[in-house]
């Protein structure tokens, strides 16, 4: 290779010109500052597709994603409470807990280390327990609104709503078949379920009265559905112990 | 795991679970295999959560376990199954080609399994029966006969005594796209498998009124590909040649679908008489045509049709693995073109062509002017569609000395556009979440008058109500939302079409893998 200095010493197998500058010229000159982050297209891009294919597809996964929020996969970490504790702690449940799962895998097909123990439809039961003790000091309080509530309730199941009943009775259905790991049913917390669904009324009622002259409209927020909202406007007098004039419309 | 695999997955993840599972997730990604205490102890969340999570991935079958490296006595290792992930892209593709195949009711089916991973059959009939009656007015009763597999609402099925063969399973011959993942109870425990999975015995209430407690159904990704690569080979033929011709090559598919392995590179030789025969009548070509269209197929340079043998009027089969990598090649091309103008797709395609060209050949050839064919060539080579070849002529490489040869290379130029394409698709879907941010109150604001509208509407109320309520939102916010939801419509639709191109891509490099 050394005989070769001399032949073909300075000859390019390409042709030179094509570089885009001759020999011995300066180099063309650097770039100073990186390319640019979204640089002209030269082209503008092709439109999308359209369609009635296209556009299904489109709404199929507006929709799929709209329900997997609500699904049960969808995992959201419990808030820690970080302010001050509020008296309306108490009677907001519903708050998520990072211990239960809300949906049953089939625990046989998955590691045993992954198992969490189903405890949400017990969550009301046990959270019931250590306010076993509470209970007569509590019930003293609202024992007023408790029995009038009775006495509205069984001539409300008196007069129509199988459909309460049903629901009612669905509801408890439910908690008794959710957890397959505890069997041990207790009728006493049978009752604490069935005293569940009272505590849910009397304690919407009773935070609304809080601020104790309300519009109607605002008042009635509180109760989510249609039969709650019904029912209170039916038995809105009995409700508040005092003045009748406090429920200003 | 590239980058932009590893961000789609989490942006997959976090769309449809949730914050907690994408971050199990991606760290599960991208560390490989895992412990359960390791993986919280890394992410540091609280273990409930990260039990949680792992519970979803598994169900719906992203994430596999198994013993881990110390054997069955060791701790349970996690890996995540990222193709898995992907294909939560797919999902109204699936659905849809469900709909089209196999009505409404195959439609539910499939959007319910999808949804939740994995059910038993019971579950799914019971709710899709409920779906469909729910939607369809009183007094009406559901025609079962139409779908086989909802006729199994009121009949016990089959116990899991069996081993869970699905083929003996009547139903689901109807159903070639679901299932074919039944697991029993009975087939795990036989497989003496890792310790963790022992059955405790629970008592199962109405689980297994039905009696197929074990026996899961899964949604069959593999054969909704096939059916995707098929028709996009049907289409293909069709814009080729014309639309008898794609007849033809449907009929073969559809003949070949059973006896045809997934990874095959042909499909099995059929002989012209059998392609006659099953020739649907609607279409009419006599059998001297059909001979002249498959002669036309098997001369065609795409190749889609190759001819194997003469006996029977000829033997002809599909060429899967050939057929897919034209497709993928027309794709490459196809960006090129749309990217570079089409001049630099005709020296792509020359390269392509040709394999390897000096600089001088390449302007002679594609018949464009030196200087812009240096300019066309220099822009590829920056954007790595072509790379440059160097042959030596001494053992120093000078530069004097020495060949530069411009190659394309079509399996590296595929992957590269593949992460290209992720890239593309991380970008659109965080585009959306921008948006969607940025409008955030103006959309809760317009949801929140949607409910106090139909509340009001529910309980009669009077037209001046509503028109005061529905003038809450003035005119420039109602302007703002229309563009918002045709903006987040647009991004939305991309993502479908970019995740076509996806397949096709993703197709050709797994052909090329299983043939090595």
């Amino acid at each position: 290779m050394a005989g070769s200095r001399g032949r073909g010493r300075s000859q390019f197998t390409f042709n030179v010109d094509a570089l885009g500058f001759g020999r011995g010229d300066s180099l063309p000159t650097s770039a100073q500052t990186p390319s640019p982050l979204f640089p002209p297209m030269q082209f503008r891009p092709v439109p999308l597709q359209t369609g009635e294919e296209v556009d299904y597809m489109l709404a199929l996964k507006q929709e799929l994603r709209a329900s997997s929020k609500n699904l049960p996969f969808h995992i959201k970490a419990a808030r820690t409470k970080t302010d001050v504790a509020r008296y309306s702690d108490k009677y907001q449940n519903g708050e998520l807990k990072n211990n239960c799962i809300e949906w049953s895998p089939d625990w046989s097909r998955m590691p045993k280390e992954l198992c969490i123990k189903v405890r949400k439809p017990r969550k009301t039961a046990i959270g019931a327990k250590p306010q076993l003790k509470q209970k007569p000091k509590v019930a003293a309080k609202k024992e007023e609104v408790l029995q009038k509530l009775e006495t509205l309730e069984k001539r409300e199941e008196e007069q129509h709503s199988e459909e309460e009943e049903d629901e009612e009775k669905k509801k408890q259905n439910d908690e008794e078949e959710g957890p397959d790991a505890d069997e041990d049913y207790d009728e006493e917390e049978i009752e604490d379920v069935r005293k569940k669904n009272h505590y849910n009324l009397i304690d919407n009622i009773l935070q609304s009265l809080w601020c104790r002259h309300l519009r109607i409209s605002f008042f009635l927020r509180f109760f989510q559905t249609q039969k709650e909202m019904s029912y209170v406007k039916k038995n809105i007098f009995f409700c508040v112990p005092q003045s009748k004039e406090s429920h200003m419309v | 795991m590239t980058a932009q695999e590893v961000r789609l997955c989490g942006l997959l993840l976090q769309e449809h679970f949730g914050n907690v599972v994408e971050k199990v997730g991606t760290h599960l990604i991208r560390s490989g295999v895992l412990t359960l205490r390791a993986l919280a102890h890394e992410t540091k969340l609280p273990l409930d959560l990260v039990k949680k999570s792992l519970c979803v991935l598994v169900q719906h079958g992203m994430c596999t376990f198994g013993a881990g490296r110390r054997g069955p006595a060791g701790p349970v290792e996690y890996r995540i199954n990222c193709e898995h992930i992907f294909h939560m892209l797919r999902y109204p593709r699936y659905i849809y080609t469900a709909k089209s195949l196999y009505g409404d009711t195959g439609e539910l089916i499939v959007e319910e399994i999808l949804q939740r991973g994995q059910m038993t059959m019971s579950s799914t009939v019971k709710t899709v029966a409920d779906r469909l009656t729910h939607n369809m007015p009183e007094g009406q009763s559901m025609d079962y006969t139409g779908s086989s597999s909802s006729g199994a609402v009121d009949t016990p099925l089959p116990v899991a005594t069996q081993p869970t063969e699905p083929e003996s399973n009547p139903d689901c011959y109807k159903l070639p796209y679901i299932n074919l993942t039944g697991q029993g109870k009975r087939r795990r425990s036989s497989e003496g498998g890792e310790a963790e999975q022992r059955a405790a015995k629970k008592a199962r209430t109405d689980n297994s009124e039905c009696g197929d407690d074990g026996i899961y159904w899964q949604v069959n990704f593999q054969r909704f590909h096939l059916h995707f690569r098929d028709q996009a080979i049907i289409s293909a033929v069709s814009c080729k040649l014309d639309q008898t011709s794609s007849e033809i090559v449907r009929t073969m598919l559809r003949m070949s679908e059973v006896t045809t392995p997934a990874h095959a590179a042909f499909t099995q030789a059929l002989s012209a008489n059998e392609i006659f025969r099953a020739l649907q009548s609607s279409y009419n070509i006599a059998r001297p045509n059909l001979d002249q269209y498959l002669s036309l197929l098997v001369d065609d340079p795409m190749e889609f049709v190759g001819k194997t043998g003469d006996s029977g009027g000829g033997m002809y089969v599909v060429n899967l693995h050939r057929a897919l990598a034209n497709l993928a090649r027309a794709t490459l091309e196809s960006v090129v073109q749309e990217r570079f103008g089409s001049r630099s797709a005709r020296i792509f395609r020359l390269l392509l062509r040709k394999r390897h060209l000096e600089q001088k050949q390449v302007e002679d050839f594609a018949m464009i002017p030196a200087k812009e064919a240096k300019d066309m060539l220099y822009t590829l080579l920056s954007e790595n569609l072509v790379q440059l070849q160097e042959i030596p002529k001494t053992p120093d490489y000078a530069p004097s000395r020495t060949f530069y040869l411009y190659t394309v290379n079509q399996l590296p130029t595929a992957r590269l556009l593949l992460q290209h394409c992720y890239k593309t698709v991380c970008n659109l879907i965080e585009r959306r979440l921008y948006e969607t941010k940025e409008n955030k109150r103006l959309l809760e604001k317009s949801q929140r008058i949607e409910a106090i509208l139909a509340s009001l509407q529910a309980t009669g109320a009077e037209a001046a109500q509503l028109t005061e309520v529905e003038e809450m939102i003035t005119v420039p916010e109602r302007q703002q939302l229309e563009s918002l939801r045709h903006h987040i419509n647009k991004l939305d639709s991309s993502e479908n079409q970019v995740d076509e191109t996806i397949f096709l891509l993703e197709s050709y490099i797994n052909s090329t893998k299983t043939s090595r």
